[in-house]
């Protein structure tokens, strides 16, 4: 999960990390206030959860409240690379006299914590870290200690510090590596942390990464929840506690297992690449293991709920997953909607109860339904079934 | 023979007196593994009883192995609890350790694998995996055991219904061991030390890699089997239409530029004169066509 700057700017402070005053404003006139509150000088910065935002005219110098209502009208509403920027971030002026580079991220290549910095901060880090690779340090830290004290001596060394900056560059890094780890974050990143011209370390601009997995830890993460850049379809698979991502295509997916549904999207997409019209997968949804019949009927609604839905390929391979419930499921669902379901589905079983669970399948004889042997044919059907339907 | 996991392996199970640990073992008594004890901490003195035989509960790792000389431990506990678990079956110098449980947070798993690293005894296989079977010898973890039985493929891959896909599309043929190493950021074990297990492996004579967008541990796996893997591999690889971004259910399995991406996987793996199916199915009938070829160099 990705947090707004301003959020990690509220995180930062909260864990002692040097920030400057920031004010979140989803109006221009709100913007104007905080500018007059903050000023004389502000920096009027697009809340998105993307890069790039200063090349895309979402960061602007502002000198005084009026300024700052100008540029705020035309930040907010802006669409910065697919995000709708909806909230401006109002923050102080700094005197900067330098910038630099500093992130803390999971190496999954080692599995251990990696820490980056460099001298030379700003905007175009991607581009130093291949072109110059030595202007960027890298320091693999141990999880078991973690960025301390030591940890953070290293970093400032290699990065080539000043030797008079280091002890109080290090010491923000301290700070960022708790930051880290009390907040379970896969990802810190300062860019810039500025040293400014009376010698403060300040971190200007803040980029931070939460691991999901850490949620039942920090109650405190609801109010991260940002239903608004959702898929309206995807916040209401989640309120049913599905594993849902909405795609663009037209073959409604139902699977068990993230391996096999990720599998069944590309056999599905492959079938279709052949036909008029090339028909994709219009989602991922997978229903887990040990799936009861009602989730199985979740997951169906949210499915032939979606529009551009024209048929629906069902593939379980039941481990725990028991064939004759995910036939149940199909069945209760198909009950529920009624004459509301037009849409065929082809269903694909093997493994655990299949045969129990074809078995149901048949006797019920759903005109809408049809079950295929193998994963390939299905998929194959699935497609042109959505084909037939545009 | 197999990897890891043979019929003298002796099983604990960590969380058996919860509703999923105690499913699950039912399962693995019935397909032959050698449970010994569980493990819940505060409910030490306690059995439960599986096919009419009381299986005693420890408090901790460390008693039931004093106990039950066991050297394998499967875990299901949940997740809050999972890294205290894991460090305790390190502590007690297990061998191998099979983490079932998901969404365990990234950072204990950095922590206990970086743990049992220090101590160079335990192998941890997970976490958010199947487990491994070695059929016909042992199950540790969800694989359904009557997929296929015991021959001379070596499976690995990071999804369990992969897993389980693949085992059907090759029950044919058979397998020596199958394991899941878990679709997490960080994972005990990789690909590359399985690919070096069955390498060592006898019993098998072919190895087949699933693989799945993120990271890049399959383009790392292709670089080691190019220099070290002498027997002949088949891959699949998942996720060709997963879009830049968006996690596709395994945690691990997302794409962020270009990195990660399943086409970089593939191209990485046939630049090694890996064989890898467009499906499933393809990959199992590329299989058999290299143990076919095994077998008449054999007859030959």
């Amino acid at each position: 999960m990705d947090l707004f700057e301003y959020q990690a700017r509220d995180m930062f402070e909260a864990g002692a990390v040097p920030v400057l005053r920031g004010i979140v404003a989803d109006t221009p006139e709100a913007a104007a206030m905080a500018a007059a509150e903050l000023g004389p000088v502000v920096v009027v910065k697009a809340q998105v959860k993307t890069g790039g935002r200063g090349k895309a005219g979402g960061v602007k110098l502002a000198r005084s409240p009026g300024e700052a209502f100008e540029f705020a009208s035309q930040i907010l509403g802006m669409d910065i690379k697919g995000h709708k920027v909806r909230q401006v971030m109002v923050a102080e002026g700094a005197d900067i006299a330098e910038e630099y580079y500093f992130s803390l991220l999971l190496d999954r290549t080692t599995g251990k914590y990696l820490a980056l910095c460099s001298r030379e901060g700003g905007m175009a880090i991607e581009a130093l870290a291949v072109e110059r690779p030595d202007a960027l340090a890298r320091v693999v830290i141990d999880p078991l200690t973690g960025l301390d004290a030591a940890a953070a001596e290293e970093v400032v060394t290699a990065a080539g510090f000043a030797v008079a900056d280091r002890g109080r560059i290090a010491e923000v890094l301290v700070k960022l590596g708790e930051v880290y780890r009390n907040n379970d974050a896969t990802l810190v990143e300062v860019n810039p942390l500025v040293k400014t011209g009376d010698g403060r370390i300040i971190a200007l601009d803040g980029k931070v990464t939460l691991d999901g997995n850490a949620e039942f830890r920090h109650p405190e993460w609801a109010e991260y929840a940002d239903v608004a850049a959702e898929d309206p379809l995807e916040v209401s698979a989640k309120a049913k506690g599905l594993n849902y991502v909405k795609l663009d295509g037209s073959v409604g997916i139902i699977g068990n297992g993230a391996g096999l549904v990720m599998s069944t999207l590309d056999v599905v997409a492959r079938a279709g690449a052949d036909l008029p019209g090339q028909p994709r997968p219009a989602n991922f949804l997978d229903i887990g293991g040990g799936a009861s019949a009602q989730v199985m009927a979740d997951g169906l609604e949210i499915i032939l709920s979606d529009p551009q839905v024209k048929s629906v390929f069902v593939n379980v391979f039941g481990g725990i997953t028991a064939c004759s419930e995910v036939a149940k499921g199909i069945i209760d669902a198909l009950k529920m909607l009624g004459e509301k379901d037009t849409k065929p589905i082809v269903v694909r079983l093997d493994g655990n109860s299949v045969e129990v669970g074809r078995h149901i399948l048949a006797e019920a004889a759903h005109p809408l339904v049809r079950v295929e042997k193998t994963m390939d044919a299905a998929a194959r059907k699935a497609a042109e079934l959505a084909a037939e339907g545009e | 023979m197999a990897i890891w996991l043979d019929c003298d392996s002796k099983v604990i199970v960590q969380g058996m007196t919860g509703s999923e640990g105690r499913k699950h073992t039912q399962r693995m008594i019935v397909a032959g593994t050698r449970v010994l004890a569980g493990v819940t901490p505060g409910k030490g003195g306690q059995s439960v009883v599986f096919e009419e035989d009381p299986v005693p509960v420890f408090n901790t790792v460390a008693e039931a192995v004093q106990a039950t000389g066991a050297n394998t431990s499967v875990v299901f506990v949940p997740a809050a609890h999972t890294k205290r678990a894991v460090i305790d079956a390190v502590d007690a110098g297990l061998a191998l350790v099979v983490v079932i449980t998901e969404g365990v947070p990234v950072a204990d798993t950095a922590e206990f694998v970086a743990y049992a690293a220090k101590t160079g005894k335990t192998r941890i296989i997970g976490p958010n995996c199947p487990g491994l079977i070695s059929p016909g010898e042992s199950n540790v973890g969800i694989i359904p055991p009557n997929i296929a039985g015991s021959g001379p493929i070596g499976l690995v891959s990071k999804s369990g219904t992969l897993t389980y896909q693949m085992m059907f599309e090759l029950r044919d043929l058979g397998f020596s061991s199958a394991v899941g190493i878990g679709g997490d950021p960080v994972n005990g074990t990789s690909h590359i030390d399985a690919l070096a297990a069955f390498e060592a492996d006898p019993a098998t004579k072919a190895i087949m890699l699933i693989g799945e967008i993120g990271g890049d541990a399959e383009e790392r796996a292709a670089a080691y089997i190019g220099e070290y893997v002498t027997k002949p591999v088949v891959a699949y690889v998942a996720g060709f239409t997963a879009p830049p971004g968006k996690t596709m259910g395994h945690a691990g399995a997302i794409v962020t530029g270009s990195c990660g991406t399943a086409v970089a996987k593939k191209a990485a793996l046939e630049a090694v004169g890996i064989k890898v199916g467009r499906t499933p199915s393809e990959a199992a009938e590329l299989m058999r066509a290299v143990v076919a070829e095994l077998a008449e160099v054999s007859a030959g």
